[in-house]
Parts: C-alpha cells; structure tokens; sequence
C-alpha cells in the first residue's frame, strides 16, 4: 500500500548519492521487495505475475518476429513460411509468439474470474479494475490484428468479419469500414496499417500494465476472505521473499504447460485453414475466431431477431460489444458490501453458473449454429416438395424412409405439366446451437443482473475479523504457543 | 517485520542449496531461451543457400571482364590476354607490398591443370571495401588492372596491390572449375 513506510536504508555512498536523485532503488525495494501484501494469498492470485511473464514473452518475440517478417500481400505468406523453415530458430519463436497469445488469454481468463470471485473490481479498486478491462479491450485488438498477419485464408475471412461488424453501424458505418481497411476491401494498405498497429498495441499495454500496477499499490491487494488489511505487522509478509517464491513456482508451472504447447502441440489451438494463403475468393467453409474469442462470437450470432428499428446484424454487434462493456461498469452493478464469494452464498452460486455458461457460450461460438446441440434428439429429415398450383407455390411434405421418397416421386409425377415440383430434403425442427446461444447470451447479461439484486437481499456469512485472525482459524494446529512466523 | 520464534534453527546449507540449484536452473532456461534469440539474426538457411554461384567463364571477353554478386559481395571475373598473363607473371614479387605469384592466386581445374586466361577476384578494394574500376569502365589503373577511385589504389593484371593506400592484394575467392568452362563461386 502506499501508505506504507519506506523501510529503504541506502547502504553505500552511490546508493545515498541515487536517493536523493532518483531513488528508483527505493522505489524498487518499496514496490516489488517490502510491499506489504495480505498473508493469506492463494495460487489463484499468481496470475498477474503471470500475465507480466507472457507480455515481456510476446513482446520479445514479437519484436524478433518483426525482423523476418515482411508485411505485404506479396510477401507474408512466404516470410512467415520463411521463418519457419530457414531462420535460425524462427519456428520455436513463431511457436512461443503464437502459443503466447493462447497462454496469454488463458491466464487473462484466470485472473478475471479470480477478480470476480473475489470481488476485486469493488471499492476502492475500481480504477484498478477499470484499466484491467482496457488492457483485455486493448489484448484483444493486438491478438486480432496479428492474426491478420500471417495472410492466411483464416487471416483474411476473419479479418473481414471483424471490419465488417463495423459496417453494421448505421449512417456511417460503410463509411468506417472503408476507411478502417483503406480501401473497398482488405488488401497490401490494410495489412500495413494493421502491423503497425500490432506492433504499437503491446507498449500500450505495458503502458497500462504500468497504471495497472500503481493503482493496485494504493489500496493494495485484495485477499481471499475480502476483508482489509487491519494491521500491517499482524496481517501481511513482504512481497519478497513470500509472493515473490511463489509466483516464481507458478510461473514454472505454468511455462511447464506453455512448453507442452510450444513442443508438442504448436498447432493444436490454430486452424489448418491458416496455413493455405488468402484467397479472396474462397471462404473457409467454417470460419471461427481463436478459442479466446469464442464466447463473443457466440454472442454475435446468437442475435437472429430485429429489435423495432435495429435490424439483427446491429443487435448482434451491440450485444457482443455490451459483453465486454458491461465488465466496465460491474463495480456499480454489484450492490453487496462483501467482497469475497466466500461469504456470499447466493451470489456464489451464481457465479459457478456464470463461469459454465461463458465456457458454453465458447462451445457454441466454435459449431455451427444450425447444428444440434443434441444429434441423437433430432428426428429424421422430411422430403418436401415444392410446386405451384395456379400460380402460387405450395408445398407438400413426406416422413419415413424410402416410402416417403416413392410417396412424393408419384405425387411430383401426379402433378399437372405447369407445376414445376422440386424435391428437398429439410432436416427436422430441433435445439440448435443458435437457440442455445441465445438462452447463454441472456444468462451472460442476467448475471450482471441478478448481481444487482442478490446484493440487496443477500444475508452474507459471518466476516472474519481480519487477515490474521482467518488464517489462525483455518489453521489450528499451527496456533500452538507460539506465534507461526509469516 | 516478522518475529523469527521457530523453535528449530534455519539450516543455512540447505537454504543455500535451494537458492543455488534455483538459480541455475533459472540462469540455465533464461541462457538458451537467449542463444534462440542471438542466434535468429545469423545467415538463415536460405541465405546460406544463396552464397555461392556456377559461372560461365566462356561468356567472359577477351580482356575484359564480368561483376557478378554473391550474396550481394562484388566478384570480378576477368579474362587476360597473353600481354596480361606475361605482365602479371614477369614481375619481381620482391618489390609487391603483398608478395605472391601469379599462379597462386589461380586455381586449378579437376586435372591439376590452370586456366590462365580467367582470374577470378574479390571486388571489393582491401582498404575501405570500394568496387575498384577496370576493363568495364575503361579505366585499369597505372598496372593494367584495376583502379579504386575512393582513395587511388592501384591493382595489376593479377589483382595484386601495386601503389597506394590498399594493404593487400585482392583476395581470390573460394572457387573451383565444375568443368572446363564453369567455375563455382562460394563465400
């Protein structure tokens, strides 16, 4: 916390001479070395740590990439092949680059959820909360613009999805779609500006990692039972060596995973489709976002329906882009005082439900829409036949098996000359994934919802008195005579 | 900021231990992850592949000569006359900044044999890395070879340095004759 006193003594005459300079030394020891932080921190809050190792890795080979990497239409296809196979290394960097992003979302995710499990985002965290949301807003957008770059088929038809939900804008938003690709459609200008741009988005995430990290030593950590820090002495340890250890643990823990990934399945999270060059004339015939996007782009397709002037393609695009909104305002949607979900029994609930329908919602985003959620619950498809009778169509429907296709051949053969029957096959009405992601998406948006409420009405357990005095508790054996060192 | 009243003392053999095997796992991961990095900016293997060129000596004019590059390095590839050939053989090595003989600075075919007429050079002065000017562009310098313009550098019919500011002769590259009329050219 920055109330903290500074417990920095310059031992040499530089270290004094520094101080009274630029006391970065101080600075350094009293944030990352003597920081107070709550004793009872669990592995879940390894993730920002975490999350600093993936930057500084995505930004290293990033960086590298850039320099075998030649950005034109011609050129990117093959540059990238060409780093795969002639530069020295450039495949396990390619692989880390790739990965990374993976690696990068999955922690996010954890730390997200850890936020809102433990009510992170409340007073008076909200700024910290806040600038958390833009560097997920600002993760996304670099993740999508570097999918660009590799001009793949994927790269290129999800690129055109992504501009095109800008063209739902009504008025202008033809207008912004032309202006954000340069041109009628994607091509060498839009692929520059998008490098650019991927190259740019990581410093400002640095940039707000560095906010990010400042607005969480005012107040300080939060901590699994939400109570704050009472007294320094009894209810925190240093930073270092305590958290500093066991970040360190999880870090290799979770590069042990990361290396799993890079090594033996480089390409298990991409798309095949990535690995033919763009062709503006043949779209992939199943074309989907990373995994990390899933859940918004299950939102997105979801919306099927006009609302009064809102035609569905817009109202797809509100609601995906409201999914994310809608984390920016949580610290005012949640009107309970408690901060963990420890002590929330309703709301806990509720956030388990929360968690299963965001991992749903990334099932649906990657099937198809029209297919069935269950297979085996869909009836068989009927033949229709349809035809006009006096100049209007009309159409006539068969069930069953192979008697169900003689039964409309005679009655497509009883019909009069002028008819013209078709035959189609339609398959039977059922839960489809369209139907389910639009149950998910309400669900999404309820919990926010229902935060509100369960917050006024909620009888939350019993609070525990502070830091010290929970762990004390959860360990009674340790209590003993004397006093567990930290 | 902690009272220390553990019971047992801390057996510091095993703390440092622990700190050391640490660290050098830590130290070892982080050295290979940055030979990866270091390593990415040497010659890919497609650059590498580039680096050497079979050339068509027979297309070379008498007493003139070809610029070829490899791997974007200037090669001179120049075909004597016997005036030449004589000029280059008849001098006393003694007096040459760089001593060396004509003929060690050609190399022989599949049989042992050499080509005199096609001498094959570096194109790059050995003082401060000029293309030097010859036969091409009509001006070979006061030995009949070639000339640096950069700071006046004087080469004979053999590639040797003559007369000013260059310390050594032009070096011959890397190459061998694929057959009586080709020869291979590698970096």
């Amino acid at each position: 916390m920055s109330g903290h006193e500074s417990t920095y003594k310059p031992n040499s005459a530089f270290e004094r001479w520094l101080d009274t300079r630029l006391p970065i030394i101080r600075f350094a020891n009293d944030t990352m070395i003597n920081f107070p932080t709550p004793k009872n921190l669990n592995y879940w809050y390894i993730f920002g740590g975490v999350l600093a190792v993936c930057l500084a890795i995505q930004i290293i080979t990033g960086v590298i990439l850039a320099m075998h990497y030649e950005a034109s239409v011609d050129g990117a296809f093959a540059s990238v092949e060409r780093i795969m196979r002639d530069v020295p290394y450039g495949w396990l960097l390619r692989y880390i680059h790739a990965n990374g992003a993976s690696m990068f979302f999955l922690a996010v995710y954890i730390h997200m959820f850890r936020g809102l499990y433990y009510g992170s985002y409340k007073a008076p965290r909200e700024v910290l909360w806040i600038i958390g949301c833009v560097i997920y807003l600002l993760m996304m957008a670099t993740a999508f613009l570097g999918y660009m770059l590799p001009w793949g088929q994927m790269s290129y038809h999800g690129s055109n999805v992504i501009t095109g939900l800008f063209g739902a804008i009504p008025l202008v938003g033809e207008s912004i779609q032309t202006w954000l690709m340069g041109g009628p459609s994607i091509g060498n200008q839009t692929l520059q500006r998008f490098f650019s741009l991927h190259y740019l988005l990581p410093f400002m995430i640095a940039g707000a990692v560095v906010l990010h990290i400042w607005a969480l030593h005012v107040p300080g950590n939060t901590n699994p039972t939400g109570v704050e820090v009472k007294e320094v002495e009894k209810d925190t340890v240093p930073f270092h060596p305590y958290y500093t250890v066991k970040d360190a643990f999880g870090i290799v823990i979770f590069l042990i995973m990361f290396a799993v990934f890079v090594f033996y399945a480089p390409n298990v999270l991409g798309h095949a489709d990535n690995y033919i060059e763009a062709n503006a004339l043949v779209t992939p015939a199943h074309i989907v976002p990373e995994w990390y996007l899933l859940p918004f782009y299950a939102i997105l397709r979801a919306i099927t329906f006009d609302l009064g002037p809102i035609d569905a393609k817009l109202l797809g695009v509100i609601f995906m882009f409201a999914a994310i909104a809608v984390l920016f305002v949580l610290p005012w949607l949640d009107t309970s005082k408690v901060k963990s979900m420890r002590y929330r029994p309703v709301a806990r609930q509720f956030f388990f439900g929360f968690v299963v329908v965001c991992f749903l919602l990334g099932w649906c985003g990657a099937a198809n829409p029209d297919d069935a959620v269950i297979p085996a619950l869909q009836g068989d498809p009927s033949l229709v036949v349809s035809y006009t009778v006096e100049g209007a169509p009309a159409t006539a429907s068969y069930k069953g098996g192979e008697e169900a296709f003689e039964q409309a051949k005679a009655f497509m053969a009883s019909l009069p000359v002028g008819a013209n029957p078709s035959l189609a096959a339609v398959p039977a009405p059922t839960f489809a994934f369209r139907h389910l992601s639009l149950i998910l998406t309400f669900l999404y948006f309820g919990y926010f919802v229902a935060l509100f409420f369960i917050g006024l009405t909620e009888k939350p357990k019993a609070l525990p008195e502070s830091i010290h005095k929970s762990v004390l508790k959860r360990k009674p054996k340790d209590t003993g005579n004397a006093v567990p060192a930290e | 900021m902690t009272t220390e009243t553990h019971a047992e003392a801390v057996d510091e053999d095993r703390r440092n231990f622990i700190h050391i095997a640490t660290g050098s796992v830590a130290l070892g991961g982080a050295a290979m992850f940055a030979w990866t990095l270091v390593d990415q900016w040497n010659p890919a293997a497609d650059t590498r592949a580039a680096s050497a060129l079979d050339v068509d000596v027979s297309k070379v004019p008498l007493g003139g000569e070809i610029r070829i590059l490899i791997g974007g390095k200037p090669f001179f590839v120049r075909h004597r006359t016997p005036a030449e050939i004589s000029a280059a053989e008849s001098v006393n090595i003694s007096i040459l900044p760089d001593p060396e003989t004509d003929d060690a600075r050609l190399r022989p075919k599949a049989d042992g044999s050499l080509n005199k007429a096609i001498l094959v050079t570096s194109g790059s002065c050995t003082h401060l890395g000029c293309v030097p000017v010859g036969p091409s562009q009509g001006n070979t310098g006061d030995y009949g070879g070639w000339y640096c313009p950069c700071h006046g550098s004087h080469y004979d019919t053999s590639g040797r340095i003559r007369k000013g500011p260059a310390p050594s002769n032009l070096p011959v590259p890397n190459y061998r004759w694929v057959s009586d009329s080709v020869v291979n050219i590698s970096l």
